[in-house]
């Protein structure tokens, strides 16, 4: 139910923004296409936590910001080893283990590395990603065991 | 009043400048790294940092209206969307059996392949 009101808003939202109509004729059509879609959304049965995630909000925000300044740091690595005059890489293939409980955590985690330049996942495994690095100084498992904590807490965090 | 969108539009130009280095850095990464995945890495710098930098100084152009909502929708979905599109490239060549380099790349210097000196 709560997804239900909350996928209603925001696609009402969207198509508020995305228009920019104030004439009460061209709302209602804004209206009815909303419940158009909801109606679909309910009859494909896939309204849960993973299309809806706005409930999580208020600690994916904040994860994301920290996200953004990490990804700033590693562009910075990225631009410098690939700008240098004589290019010094050893591309490196790692396994990193994962630690999720849930399939919208393992997705958070598997698209922040990949958002990070300088490292890829290219492989999903059971328990691991094989994660593609441009340089052996970008694989520390630290910086991803730390990752994963972040995505996984902001993800699933209080749930428990 | 004058002074406030001065600062606004310097603080803009700046934002620009420094995406459009990103990008430019990014397309030249692509051009000088070794392989495919590699170069993958170099065009990542330009869906991130250049593309959201030059969206962030276009919100500062645009002010405080519905446009400006829109240019973060934009960014927003460049979030979302660029990860994705990644690793389906990514996934899709490892599993057509593509071997990545995993050896250590140090080219020579281009004045030293000139004259044919192999180090």
């Amino acid at each position: 139910m709560i997804y239900g009101v909350s996928l209603s808003l925001v696609l009402a939202l969207l198509w508020w923004v995305l228009s920019g109509y104030d004439k009460i004729t061209l709302l209602a059509f804004g209206a009815v296409s909303v419940v158009i879609a909801m109606v679909l959304v309910l009859r494909m049965r896939i309204l849960d936590r993973e299309t809806v995630p706005f409930m999580r909000l208020h600690t994916l925000i904040p994860y994301y910001i920290w996200l953004g300044s990490e990804i700033a740091k590693a562009n910075m690595a990225v631009v410098k080893a690939s700008l240098k005059p004589e290019i010094d890489i050893t591309p490196r293939l790692v396994r990193v283990p994962v630690k999720a409980d849930s399939d919208l955590a393992r997705c958070v985690f598997a698209n922040s590395i990949t958002l990070t330049p300088g490292t890829v996942t290219v492989e999903i495994e059971e328990d691991a990603f094989l994660v593609h690095a441009l340089d052996a100084s970008f694989t520390a498992p630290e910086g991803f065991a730390e990752m994963n904590l972040y995505s996984a807490r902001a993800t699933d965090g209080d749930a428990k | 009043m004058d002074i406030l969108l001065l600062i606004r539009d310097f603080a803009s130009i700046a934002l620009m400048a420094v995406g459009v280095i990103f990008v430019l850095a990014g397309a030249i990464g692509v051009v000088r790294l070794p392989d495919f995945y590699t170069r993958m890495h170099a065009a990542g710098v330009t869906d991130t940092l250049g593309a959201e930098m030059i969206v962030l100084a276009l919100m500062l152009q645009a002010g405080f209206t519905l446009l400006s909502a829109k240019l973060l929708l934009v960014g927003f979905i460049l979030f979302l969307t660029s990860p994705t599109a990644t690793h389906a490239v990514a996934n899709a060549a490892h599993r057509a059996g593509l071997n990545p380099l995993l050896s250590r790349h140090q080219p020579p210097h281009p004045r030293d392949a000139e004259s044919g000196e192999k180090p």
